[in-house]
């Protein structure tokens, strides 16, 4: 006598793929929760809506005048308030969305901008030699002169790290061009890479992509 | 339990392990308010200020990374540093982080405020001065502070029948008086190791404790450089009961129980002074050596010797024509009044009788390291207002009425005067952590000046040394080179007494069943102070391995005539004063004694220093400080097991320490040289191809003296953790370089050799051929590095190593306290559990040294990349630097014939190398 009907069966074998669907499913949305936050794209909310298109991209302020450390340090630098102040004393001083800085300044209370970017703690990057050596601002950052709201536009993953590091010269830039936002590869790029490589005497492949050059 | 309660909880589990699992926090970046503190780009900034030791400055450069201290360098410009550290020093900054530093100010325990100790402290002392101050005592440590001692002589001014008293544990009393029986006044020698040719140490070991070792090893490893044929070379004559590094150090080791060496001492200046001959060749050669080269020999004796014993020393010096030479004389940089023992006697008899009222204890832990005679704990109880000022709740902080929190030296303003009288500005790195206040502070209440701070009165003592005018220039050149220019104290001219005042020289030989006492200090946790520096704590003691205790050390043949093992425990009977402590056998001792390290038994040091060791405090009694006869040992039958990191000082014949006598290695210099070394064994795999730098070390087994500095600068520089007592036994201790020690001859008068051992950076890494997820590879410089997030942890690499320099965390041993995440390096990963790690030649300085070199497009220059353990080392045994660039000091000392490869028949091809120790005995064969 047969013990599992035909329909049984397929309820048995249904059951089961759709258990391991979910399981699949929830792995990914698992992977999703812990993953680096925030994802890509997603604008940072920050508690003054600070917006770079305004600063960037309307004024025309240059990136160093905030990040003033970009250049010698491997961190590029938050600005103190006072720097915000230089034209805040003077314009927006009632705005509401500027209350947390007035607040801030006065030494009332802390301010604290949300992370955008944040690599884990085993990995060193430094700022200050990828601007010596020909990386532009916006090959990481993207056009932050078009961000009302900060928000990331790389992965940060060691992947992508290294397909720089494998082929600089695909995204060298020429001394003058490292804080244009709206520098783009030109189609001889492959050309002006190659001697831009030899122009900041870039080290080997092999040197670039040593697991010690970002891991110590 | 049935079915639907399993399904119960098993859900119910399955939504908690789901619900822990949380994406990392938003991390969260705070600016600056005002732009003057925004100069902090994250980049390390270094700071000039001096560390203290027993009141002796040790010029340090202190490196802060955004405003917090995280490790300790030695000062270059400093002359007691020369650039280098010691362990001791290197482990301030963990002391500064310790989370269990004291808090509040405490009355009777409990926590009231600084103004309560103020409003009680101003209505005691207006009804003293009354009295002019009588009752009022003050009780410090030794200090050499301008300001302090400034301060003091304010508040004796202020209070004429006050009283200022000192101690230290491990003091200078002997030679303050031996120079006071020589030449009739309380002076300070200075010696110049860099001119003297024959030295003569009695029981000094002034590479491990005086005041000035680091430069003493520095000034003595000049004349110990054979590979310039035309220097000469030092020898060196070491007598001495317990081993110490400086006679592991010395050409010749004569073991003798300290209460034996005064005799030896006036035997030997019985000869020098008439000639004829002395009972031992041994005494003969020395003497002999010493006449030889007269006006460039040293006598020297230790602080544990007794005044008699140094006033032969310099009578020694004087007859051989050294004084002015190869020792000068200087005032003392601390302040001697009276003499420290004397001092803390007096205070204890006063305090017994009734006659003290108010007790100030400025940082000192009397109860715990006072001589047990005193009965300084009973003395406090009759003090009505006792007040103890320290880093720690400590034994005496307990015992005290009131007690008030240190700022600690990297966080506060003073000055102290180094070994030879050097000044220097100390400058805060850090403001107090715990709210802590300076004894510049505290003095301060004592004279009425309420109000200032350090800062202040520091300044005002240096506006009367400097002026008006050029305070502030001064002040700020002096802070930022860490001295004040030209402030050495002037030689003295000194005469030798005619007719020196008699004085008993020790007793004679011991009986063959006496047993003599001998106290020495802890070369790491010194007399205590330091018990609760984790790093301090598990340094192995160079001479016997030992980790978190201390233990009764004694000859073989002495454990042999006591029927005694190591780890069994005995009890020490010392006049009817007791405490029991684990054996251990430490060949080299001198037989008939039995040594016991001071500074261990804390009770109340906090969870890392408290119950480790036995106390030789309780032993020790005011009239007898260093050694003692009448010793007698019980066996307790029980064992305690003793932590030990080497228990292996044997070769067996293994070429791994190669060394020789200096002729031997005049008549053949590349007596090091093995096949391996000639000529590498044929391999299958081609050679890889390092065009850019490659770099490598190299390690002078004649330079290093064992100190243990190496180690500890490590552990500071690369976030190594400490691992405590249970897993140091199971063999799992951290550290990335240890120092290996070897002994070659019969066990009563061994050679001790020290040996560092990093990681070998092998060329054919046997670490990288079994990493199964390529964790341990090679870098495009040739250094061998550990990629700790890809390790797996599978251990295959250390069960691979030959050298056993890797290092698993078998736990999490970095614990979730914020003060110690301050403390660490931000250039180096912390490592989580289940991960391997060792040396990697401080990656993260060469990464950062090239990331500057490339900012301005040009290449590192030799010496631009210094490892933490070169940098502390005191006699620059140690080089790095870049194989491919023939002038670089690697490559030089690489050249030397005494360049040999450990274990190099293994065809590992290290890049770290070592050069063979050369000793200056008169004929030895190569070993």
């Amino acid at each position: 006598m047969q013990v599992f009907s035909p329909g049984l069966v397929l309820a048995l074998k249904v059951g089961t793929l759709a258990t391991f669907s979910a399981l699949i499913a929830s792995l990914f949305l698992w992977r999703r929760y812990i993953a680096l936050q925030p994802a890509i794209g997603d604008p940072v909310a920050q508690v003054v809506p600070f917006s770079h298109k305004h600063h960037v991209g309307d004024d025309g302020i240059d990136c160093r005048y905030c990040h003033t450390s970009v250049a010698n340090s491997a961190f590029a630098g938050i600005p103190p308030l006072s720097t915000c102040m230089t034209c805040h004393s003077q314009l927006f001083t009632t705005a509401p969305v500027l209350a947390p800085l007035r607040t801030a300044f006065a030494g009332e209370r802390r301010l604290s901008w949300n992370r955008v970017y944040d690599l884990p703690d085993f990995v060193y990057f430094d700022h200050s030699i990828h601007i010596a050596k020909g990386i532009g601002c916006s090959s990481c950052h993207g056009r932050v002169d078009q961000m009302p709201l900060t928000e990331r536009q790389a992965p940060l993953s060691m992947q992508w790290c290294l397909g720089c590091h494998r082929a600089p010269e695909n995204y060298l830039r020429p001394p003058g061009q490292i804080f244009n936002m709206r520098w783009r590869p030109a189609a001889a790029q492959h050309q002006l890479g190659a001697q831009l490589r030899r122009f900041y005497h870039l080290h080997s492949t092999r040197l670039l992509t040593s697991c010690s050059t970002c891991h110590h | 339990m049935d079915r639907r309660e399993f399904m119960k909880l098993m859900s119910a589990a399955l939504a908690l392990a789901a619900g822990g699992c949380a994406h990392p926090p938003l991390e969260q970046i705070i600016p600056y308010t005002d732009g003057q503190d925004a100069t902090d780009s994250g980049e390390p900034l270094y700071f000039a200020t001096a560390l203290t030791e027993n009141g002796y400055a040790q010029g340090v450069l202190v490196r802060s990374n955004s405003g917090r201290p995280t490790k300790v360098e030695g000062n270059p410009r400093h002359p007691a540093s020369f650039g280098a550290s010691s362990p001791i020093a290197q482990g301030r900054i963990l002391e500064l982080w310790d989370p269990e530093r004291s808090r509040a100010v405490l009355h009777d325990g409990n926590i009231t405020s600084w103004d309560e100790l103020i409003t009680m402290l101003t209505a005691r002392l207006a009804r003293l001065q009354q009295a002019g101050g009588a009752g009022l005592r003050l009780l410090t440590r030794s200090s050499s502070s301008p300001t302090v001692l400034a301060l003091i002589d304010a508040t004796l001014a202020r209070y004429p029948q006050a009283r200022w008293h000192h101690y230290e544990a491990i003091n200078h009393d002997n030679v303050h008086e031996g120079t006071r029986l020589a030449f009739g006044r309380r002076l300070e020698p200075v010696y110049h190791f860099d001119r003297a040719l024959a030295v003569l140490a009695l029981e000094a070991d002034f590479l491990g404790c005086a005041p000035g070792k680091v430069r003493h090893a520095r000034d003595y490893i000049q004349l110990r450089r054979p590979d310039d044929a035309h220097a000469p070379m030092s020898r060196l004559y070491a007598i001495e009961c317990m081993p110490s590094i400086t006679g592991a150090s010395a050409d010749y080791r004569l073991a003798l129980p300290s209460s034996r060496i005064g005799a030896i001492a006036a035997e030997l200046a019985a000869r020098l002074a008439h000639g004829g001959k002395t009972s031992s060749a041994w005494l003969e050669a020395a003497a002999a050596d010493l006449e030889l080269h007269r006006g460039r020999s040293l006598v020297l004796a230790g602080e544990s010797q007794p005044a008699a014993v140094h006033a032969l020393a310099h009578r020694m010096n004087g007859m051989l024509g050294n004084l002015g030479t190869t020792v000068d004389f200087i005032q003392p940089p601390a302040e001697v009044r009276e003499l420290a023992d004397a001092s803390l006697t007096a205070l204890s008899a006063d305090m017994h009788a009734g006659h003290v009222d108010t007790l100030l204890i400025l940082d000192g832990n009397p109860v715990y390291d006072a001589p047990a005679d005193l009965d300084f704990a009973g003395a406090l109880q009759r003090v009505p207002a006792s007040i103890h000022f320290g880093l720690m709740v400590d034994e005496t902080a307990a015992r005290c009425a009131w007690h008030v929190p240190a700022a600690h030296e990297l966080e506060t303003w003073g000055d102290a005067r180094a070994y030879d009288g050097t000044l220097t500005i100390q400058q805060p790195l850090i403001a107090p952590l715990y709210g802590g206040k300076s004894a510049i502070e505290l003095l301060g209440l004592l004279t009425g000046q309420l109000g200032f701070t350090s800062h202040d009165v520091v300044r005002a003592t240096w506006r009367q040394r400097f002026g008006d005018q050029q305070l502030d220039e001064r002040w700020r050149e002096a802070l930022r080179t860490g001295l004040v220019a030209d402030t050495a104290s002037a030689f003295e001219t000194v005469t030798l007494l005619e007719a020196p005042p008699p004085v008993s020289l020790a007793p004679g030989e011991l009986a063959a069943d006496e047993l003599e006492i001998v106290f020495r200090p802890d070369p790491y946790v010194w007399d205590g102070r330091y018990a609760q520096v984790a790093w301090l704590q598990e340094l192995p003691r160079p001479l016997t391995q030992l980790t978190w205790d201390n233990a009764a050390m004694m000859s073989p043949r002495q454990a042999g005539r006591l029927s005694l093992e190591n780890h069994e425990l005995i009890e020490l009977d010392l006049q009817g004063r007791t405490t029991q402590v684990p054996v251990w056998i430490v060949p080299g001792h001198a037989d008939g004694a039995i040594t016991l390290m001071l500074g261990w038994g804390r009770t109340a040091a906090g969870a890392v220093g408290s119950r480790r060791g036995a106390s030789a405090y309780a032993l020790r009694s005011s009239n007898a400080p260093w050694f003692a006869r009448g010793l007698k040992v019980s066996r307790l039958g029980r064992r305690q097991a003793l932590a030990s990191v080497g228990d292996h000082h044997r070769m067996d014949g293994r070429d791994i320490i190669r060394g020789a006598s200096l002729e031997a290695y005049r008549a053949q210099p590349d007596f090091a040289r093995r096949q391996a070394d000639i000529a590498p064994p044929e391999t299958l795999y081609p050679d890889y191809a390092y065009p850019g730098h490659a770099w490598g070390m190299s390690i002078d087994l004649t330079s290093c003296i064992g100190c243990g500095a190496c180690t500890i600068a490590c552990q500071a520089e690369n976030n190594i953790p400490t691992v405590g007592k249970q897993q140091v036994l199971m063999g799992r201790e951290m550290h990335w370089i240890r120092v290996d020690r070897y002994d070659e001859g019969p066990p009563s008068a061994p050679r001790t050799t020290f040996q560092p051992v990093p990681c070998m950076q092998c060329e054919h890494a046997p670490c990288e051929t079994v990493c199964p997820v390529e964790a341990s590879v090679h870098d495009a410089e040739g250094i061998n590095v550990q990629v700790y997030n890809r390790c797996v942890g599978t251990r295959f690499c250390e069960n691979n190593c030959p050298y056993k320099v890797r290092r698993f965390n078998f736990f999490r041993y970095a614990p979730d306290t914020p003060s110690l995440d301050a403390m660490r390096n931000p250039d180096v990963t912390v490592r989580m559990r289940g991960v391997m790690e060792k040396c990697n030649y401080c990656l993260q300085r060469v990464v950062r040294a090239r990331i500057v070199a490339d900012r301005d497009n040009r290449t590192l220059h030799d010496g631009e990349v210094v490892t933490a353990c070169q940098a502390a080392c005191p006699t620059q045994a140690i080089s790095f630097g870049d194989l491919n660039d023939p002038r670089s000091q690697v490559r030089i000392a690489k050249s030397s014939p005494r360049n040999y490869a450990l274990l190099g028949d293994l065809d590992t091809r290290p890049r770290t190398t070592y050069l063979a120790r050369i000793v200056n005995t008169a004929a030895e064969k190569p070993a």
